[in-house]
C-alpha cells in the first residue's frame, strides 16, 4: 500500500504540486488522468526520489520514502516506466532487461523472470539480440514495461504507456498490463488516453495543476461529467 | 546456454592471445638464434618493426583505457596525457636506482626520494643472475601498479569536481587538469622529485627484459614481449569489467542518463569507477611509455598526445575495444614506418627532385588521410562491434543461406 499524504514540488519557484494525497491499495491498477503540466510525471517521478519533494510523506508498506537514495527505493519494490519509455537504444533486447535487474544479486531468479518477461512479451524473446533503438514504438513500449518488471517490483508506475502507438498497440499494451496485475503487481497507471485507462482502473485521481479535483472508481469517473467533457471529449448534447 | 558461449569465447580469446604472444617472441630471436648474415633487415632488433610493435602495444592500452570513459561510459574527458604523465614519473622515481640517483638528479644535488624497488628488491633476490632478474621484473611490475595507483587517486580527486560536469564542459576541465600537471611537475622547487624541466633516466626500460649471458651477449630477446603481455593483461582486464554488471551499467549510462538513473543505477558512484579505472590504466600506460622513449619527460605528455589517442578511439570506432586496439597498430605504423619515404627525398637520374617529397610530407599526407577516415568513415573501422561479432555474422549468414 502507498499512500502519499499533502505531498508538494517545485522546479525552482514553480509550484508543480500542491499538497496532493493518494492511496494505492495492494494489487490494484490505480490511475492518474489530467491534462500535460498537471504534476502527473512529477508525481512518478518524486516517489522513484528522481524529484526532491518540498514537504509532505510517501509511505510505501508503512516506511518513509522520502529523503532515501533511489536505489534503495527501487529495492523496496517499486520500479517505474518511464514516459517516452527510455529504452537504452544501442543496446541489445536482453541487456536492456539485464539492466532492469541491476539492482538484484539472484542470478538464477533473474534468468527465471526473463523467461518470466518473455512469456508475457513473446515478441521480445523474438528480438532478444536486435539492439532496443531498431525496435519499433511498440515494441520498445513493452520492453519498457519488461525493463521495469525485472526488478520484480510489488507496484509498477508506467508513465503514458499508450503515448505515440497505434490504438491497436495500445489495447495490446493494456491487455498485458491488467494480465500482469492479476498475477499479482499492484498498478500505478498516469495516462492521457483517459477513456483506456479508466477502463482498466480500480480507482482514479484527476490531477489538475497541482491539485487532486475529483476521485473515485474507474466506472465512477467514466461516467462523471465533468470528466467526460474534459477528457473523452464528449459534449453535453 | 549463454554463459557457455561465453566460455568458449574466453577460451578462444586466451588461445589467440597466447598465439600472439608466441609469434612476438619468435619474430624477435629470428636475430638470435639466426647468424647475422642471413637475419632480413626486417627482423633486426633495430628494425622499425620492433619500435612500431612496442609503441603500438602502448598506445593499444591508453586507447583502450580511453575508449572505456569516452565510449562506454559516455564521458567525454582529455586528461589521457595527464595521467599517462603521472604514471610514467611515478613510475621513474620509483624506479631509478639509489646509486644512480646522483647522477640523474644532478641540478639539484640528489634526489629527495631516496627508495627505488630496484634496490628494495635487489637486496632480497639479490643482483646476479636469476635473482637479479626476479628483482627487476617485481621492481617493474610494482611501480607500475603504483603509477596506475596514483593515476587513479588524482583521478578521483579531480572527478570529485568534475564529473558533475557533462560533454564539453567536462572535456575543458580534464584537459586543463592536464596542462597544470604538466606545468606542475616542470616547476622548479619540486625538482628533488620530479627534476624539474629535465628528464629522468636510468631505470629499467624495456630492453632491460633481454636475457644476457655473463658476456653481455642476448640469449633471449623479449623486450617486445614484454609491452604485449602487460597490455594484453590490462585489456583483458577492462574487457572483463565491460562484460560484467558493471558494464552494463556503464553503457546504460552512455545511453541514458536519466533512464538509467530510474533503474537504480548510481550515477555518481559509477562514472566515478570508470573515470579511475580509465585514469589507472593510462597510468600503467604511460609507466610503459616512459620504459618505450627509455626516459621521463614532461615536456612530451601534450595535448597532442590526448588528440593522437582520440583520433586513434575514433578511427578505430567509439565503443569497439578491438578497433581500438587495430586502429592504434595502424596508426602507429603509419606515422612511424609506413609513410616515412615521403620524407626523403628522391633525385631522379636526371638530378630532377621529384616535387613534394621532402621532410615533414609525411605529416601532410597522414592529416589528408584522417581527413578522409573522419569524412567517410564516421564510425571507425569497427563501429561499436568487435572482432568476434564479425565471425558470428558470417556464421549466421551462412547457416540462412
Amino acid at each position: 500500500m502507498l499512500n502519499i499524504e499533502n505531498l508538494h514540488v517545485a522546479y525552482g519557484g514553480i509550484q508543480a504540486l500542491r499538497g496532493i494525497s493518494l492511496q494505492v491499495p495492494d494489487g490494484k491498477i490505480v490511475t492518474l488522468i489530467g491534462a500535460n503540466g498537471a504534476g502527473k510525471s512529477t508525481t512518478l517521478r518524486t516517489i522513484t526520489g528522481l524529484v526532491k519533494a518540498q514537504s509532505g510523506s510517501i509511505q510505501w508498506n508503512g516506511e518513509e520514502l522520502l529523503g532515501k537514495s533511489i536505489d534503495r527505493i527501487i529495492s523496496s519494490g517499486i520500479a517505474m516506466s518511464p514516459e517516452g519509455r527510455r529504452v537504452f537504444p544501442d543496446m541489445s533486447v536482453l541487456e536492456n532487461l539485464k539492466i532492469g535487474a541491476y539492482l538484484r544479486r539472484d542470478k538464477g531468479e533473474i534468468e527465471k523472470d526473463i523467461q518470466w518477461v518473455y512469456q508475457l512479451f513473446p515478441r521480445l524473446e523474438e528480438r532478444s539480440w536486435q539492439m532496443a533503438g531498431t525496435l519499433s514504438g511498440g515494441e520498445q513500449q513493452m520492453l519498457a514495461v519488461g525493463r521495469a518488471l525485472m526488478s520484480r517490483p510489488k507496484l509498477m508506475m508506467l508513465d503514458e504507456p499508450s503515448l505515440g502507438l497505434a490504438p491497436l498497440v495500445v489495447q495490446d499494451i493494456f491487455s498485458i498490463i491488467t494480465e500482469i496485475n492479476k498475477q499479482g503487481v499492484t498498478i500505478l497507471l498516469i495516462e492521457q488516453n483517459a477513456n483506456m485507462a479508466l477502463k482498466i482502473a480500480d480507482l482514479a485521481y484527476v490531477l489538475e495543476t497541482g491539485n487532486i479535483t475529483l476521485s473515485g472508481t474507474g466506472a465512477e469517473l467514466l461516467a462523471n461529467e465533468k470528466v467526460k467533457e474534459a477528457y473523452l471529449g464528449k459534449h453535453k448534447s | 546456454m549463454i554463459q557457455q558461449k561465453s566460455k568458449k569465447g574466453a577460451v578462444a580469446a586466451l588461445i589467440a592471445c597466447t598465439a600472439l604472444l608466441a609469434v612476438i617472441v619468435l619474430l624477435e630471436n629470428v636475430s638470435v638464434f639466426l647468424p647475422a648474415s642471413s637475419v632480413p633487415n626486417l627482423l633486426k632488433p633495430t628494425s622499425q618493426l620492433f619500435a612500431v610493435l612496442k609503441k603500438g602495444a602502448v598506445y593499444s592500452l591508453a586507447a583502450v583505457s580511453m575508449n572505456l570513459l569516452n565510449g562506454f561510459t559516455g564521458l567525454f574527458s582529455l586528461g589521457q596525457a595527464g595521467f599517462m604523465l603521472l604514471g610514467a614519473y611515478t613510475y621513474a622515481i620509483l624506479s631509478v636506482p639509489v646509486a644512480d640517483r646522483e647522477a640523474v638528479y644532478y641540478l639539484y644535488g640528489g634526489s629527495a626520494v631516496n627508495f627505488s624497488f630496484q634496490d628494495m628488491f635487489g637486496s632480497i633476490f639479490g643482483t646476479q643472475g636469476v635473482g637479479g632478474a626476479v628483482s627487476m621484473g617485481l621492481g617493474v611490475v610494482v611501480a607500475m601498479i603504483l603509477a596506475g595507483c596514483v593515476a587513479a587517486v588524482f583521478a578521483y580527486l579531480i572527478g570529485l569536481p568534475v564529473l558533475r560536469l557533462k560533454s564539453d564542459y567536462l572535456a575543458i576541465a580534464t584537459l586543463g587538469f592536464a596542462e597544470i600537471i604538466k606545468a606542475v611537475f616542470q616547476w622548479q622547487a619540486l625538482g628533488p622529485v620530479t627534476n624539474g624541466a629535465n628528464m629522468i633516466k636510468s631505470f629499467p626500460t624495456f630492453s632491460s627484459f633481454n636475457i644476457t649471458d655473463a658476456s653481455g651477449t642476448v640469449i633471449l630477446r623479449l623486450s617486445t614481449f614484454f609491452p604485449f603481455l602487460v597490455s594484453m593483461i590490462c585489456i583483458a582486464m577492462i574487457c572483463l569489467l565491460i562484460n560484467s554488471t558493471y558494464g552494463r551499467a556503464f553503457k546504460a549510462i552512455r545511453e541514458d542518463e536519466t533512464a538509467a538513473e530510474a533503474m537504480g543505477i548510481n550515477l555518481a558512484k559509477h562514472k566515478m569507477l570508470s573515470f579511475c579505472t580509465s585514469a589507472f590504466f593510462a597510468g600503467v600506460s604511460g609507466a610503459m611509455f616512459a620504459m618505450f622513449v627509455t626516459n621521463a619527460h614532461a615536456k612530451v605528455y601534450t595535448t597532442t598526445m590526448t588528440y593522437e589517442i582520440l583520433l586513434i578511439v575514433v578511427i578505430g570506432g567509439i565503443g569497439s575495444i578491438s578497433g581500438s586496439v587495430m586502429a592504434t597498430f595502424l596508426y602507429v605504423a603509419c606515422s612511424e614506418w609506413w609513410l616515412r619515404f615521403l620524407d626523403s627525398e628522391v633525385v631522379l637520374s636526371n638530378g630532377m627532385k621529384l616535387p613534394f617529397l621532402r621532410a615533414g610530407f609525411r605529416m601532410v599526407v597522414f592529416s589528408v588521410v584522417i581527413m578522409i577516415v573522419v569524412l567517410f568513415f564516421r564510425r571507425g573501422i569497427m563501429g561499436d562491434k568487435e572482432l568476434p561479432d564479425l565471425f558470428k555474422k558470417r556464421i549466421r549468414k551462412e547457416g540462412a543461406k
